[in-house]
């Protein structure tokens, strides 16, 4: 059995936060008497990742899903447990490991503001011990994916969002880690963007079989990266598994458009006691149960004059939406 | 923990002056804002200060312009970089490369220095022609051991300020800390005045600091002072031996205690 590449057992972290109460009696009591408490964001969690697997990590605002990818990659230490990535101890930050792994996040940037991308990635290369003939041919191969040829040599401050980020994402793909953690990588990006984000990190998982651990928003960077997610509640692992089995169970219904052929039969539809989700003049989207599919459908078409149906699985976002406040899913 | 090598450090020299040179009308006010030591020259000669510590107009005008000049290649300011970096989570991508991020800052500062040296030449210049007698060319060994205690005096600067810096890691605002400092550091260093014009007493126990090895040894060198190279030397060392440590102990300890806010 291939062994993970990613492994963590009975994971803890917390933080000691100071709170401070509102007005001027708040704030001087703030200043003589600093309260602070131990807040655990993270509670005893448990998994593994293989070796070129794609793995979302799902939770609402504040639920934890970054501060385990920080301290995967080893920029926090954690409080309690065992983990191992790739045969290290991330907290070690050891050069070997550092050459393994890299961490994207959309909100930050490690490029040099002031200067074209081009010398950000050289200073990388030199930082990551890489000649500079392989560096040359690195960029090239990774600019040519990222389409941002033109971009190198544009000062980093004049460069719109999401060429900022195909540069970041080159900046941190120079040294060809193994193990990408990328925390919200399309934030702010528009759909094209997004879309060609998605599309390079397909190609890159494809050609290095490198593992990638991400968090996104965009449910559409989830459902079109992620075979496996891992959902995370208030500090706690909810759910590990395949996404598709994960709406399979959590969304056990299917969105059904009925476009009638006249006005009757859609009168008649609507009346008919079927759970009606929308509804305009002759186009009805009723939901319905996955296992009576066959039956419903059996029904209305001996019942009433259908001049065409879709079945549509309901929207992903609403679903994932509602896992993300749940405690178990 | 260090992992420098000469290609990561020319590299970075190269990257971090390209980005300095971008802000060189900013960095020409920031050398002409140094002109602390022509301001006090001028307090001594306009009250025959200088009679009292026996040192001759043109002696003393040298040692001001000297100290100009050591205060322009030892200026550290990693304490406020290090600190908004900390804060705003932007060190998280520095600490995940194999190389301590405290390199780019010190890169930083000595592309800086470069960037600074003809702006400092220039005003250089002009002091020689408003006070020709001034003028004088230190022998080359004088030089150069000017130019190594001035590295040197930036050493110990940068470690005192980065110590300062990782206490971030526990209190958030350490610049405050290093604004303690600042006061001690403007009247112990020799900018205000040369330490030889100070009481006995008080000389007696500043030797022991490391203030008086940031501008007043490497200017009483440049300007060709009287001044025991050996002793000063050996501070500086000790100095910066004895800050490496706790610099070394105060960046583990506190990389434990970051918790990557804002990112």
């Amino acid at each position: 059995m291939e062994e993970n590449i990613i492994q963590v057992e009975n994971l803890s972290k917390s933080f000691d936060i100071s709170s401070k109460g509102p007005g001027l009696r708040g704030t001087l009591k703030h200043f003589f008497k600093r309260e602070t408490k131990s807040i655990e964001v993270i509670k005893n969690i448990n998994f593994g990742i293989k070796k070129g697997e794609i793995v979302g990590f799902l939770g609402a605002n504040g639920a934890g899903k970054t501060t385990i990818l920080k301290i995967l990659c080893g920029l926090i230490y954690p409080s309690q447990g065992k983990l191992s990535v790739a045969g290290n101890l991330p907290y070690k930050r050891n050069t070997n490991f550092l050459k393994n792994i890299t961490l994207i996040m959309g909100q930050k940037q490690q490029l040099i503001w002031d200067l074209p991308p081009i010398e950000s990635f050289y200073l990388n290369a030199a930082i990551y011990d890489i000649a500079e003939f392989e560096a040359k041919k690195r960029i090239k191969k990774l600019s040519d994916m990222l389409e941002i040829e033109k971009e190198l040599y544009i000062p980093v401050r004049k460069l719109s969002l999401g060429q900022r980020m195909k540069s970041e994402l080159l900046a941190a793909l120079i040294h060809k880690p193994n193990i990408l953690f990328l925390d919200e990588p399309t934030l702010g990006l528009d759909i094209n963007a997004q879309r060609n984000l998605r599309k390079f990190l397909q190609i890159y998982n494809k050609e290095t079989n490198a593992t990638i651990c991400l968090t996104s928003h965009y449910m559409k960077d989830i459902t079109s990266l992620c075979k496996r997610v891992i959902c995370i509640h208030e500090g706690c692992l909810t759910y590990d598994g395949e996404l598709e089995k994960l709406l399979k169970k959590i969304s056990p219904v299917k969105d059904i458009l009925i476009i009638c052929k006249t006005d009757k039969d859609a009168k008649e539809l609507s009346n008919s006691g079927f759970f009606i989700k929308n509804q305009n003049q002759k186009e009805i989207t009723i939901t319905i149960k996955k296992d009576s599919i066959k039956s419903t459908l059996n029904k209305i078409l001996n019942k009433f004059e259908i001049e065409d149906l879709y079945i549509n699985e309901p929207p992903v976002d609403e679903i994932i939406g509602n896992i993300l406040v749940k405690e178990k899913v | 923990m260090f992992n420098l090598n000469k290609n990561k450090l020319i590299t970075l020299l190269k990257v971090q002056y390209s980005n300095m040179l971008e802000y060189r009308v900013e960095i020409a006010l920031w050398a002409i804002s140094g002109i602390i030591p022509f301001f006090m020259l001028n307090i001594w000669t306009n009250n025959n200060l200088n009679e009292s510590i026996n040192l001759s107009n043109e002696m003393l005008s040298r040692y001001f312009l000297s100290a100009f000049f050591v205060r322009q290649f030892s200026v550290v300011w990693v304490v406020f970089t290090f600190e908004e970096d900390a804060l705003l989570g932007k060190l998280s991508p520095y600490l995940i490369q194999p190389l301590n991020p405290f390199f780019r800052y010190l890169a930083q500062h000595l592309a800086e220095q470069i960037t600074r040296f003809p702006f400092a030449l220039i005003i250089a210049i002009i002091f020689f022609l408003i006070n020709p007698g001034s003028l004088w060319i230190p022998s080359l060994g004088l030089f150069l051991c000017s130019c190594l205690s001035t590295f040197f005096s930036f050493l110990i600067q940068f470690l005192i300020q980065s110590i300062i810096a990782c206490l971030c890691f526990w209190t958030e605002k350490a610049s405050s800390i290093e604004r303690l400092l600042f006061i001690p550091t403007l009247f112990l260093s020799g900018l205000l005045a040369p330490v030889i014009s100070f009481p006995e007493f008080v000389k007696s126990w500043i030797y022991i600091t490391p203030f008086p090895y940031l501008i007043d040894f490497p200017a009483n060198i440049l300007s060709g002072n009287n001044t025991n190279l050996i002793s000063g030397f050996l501070m500086q060392i000790f100095w910066i031996l004895v800050l490496f440590p706790i610099f070394k102990r105060t960046w583990s300890l506190g990389t434990k205690k970051y918790t990557a806010m804002g990112s």
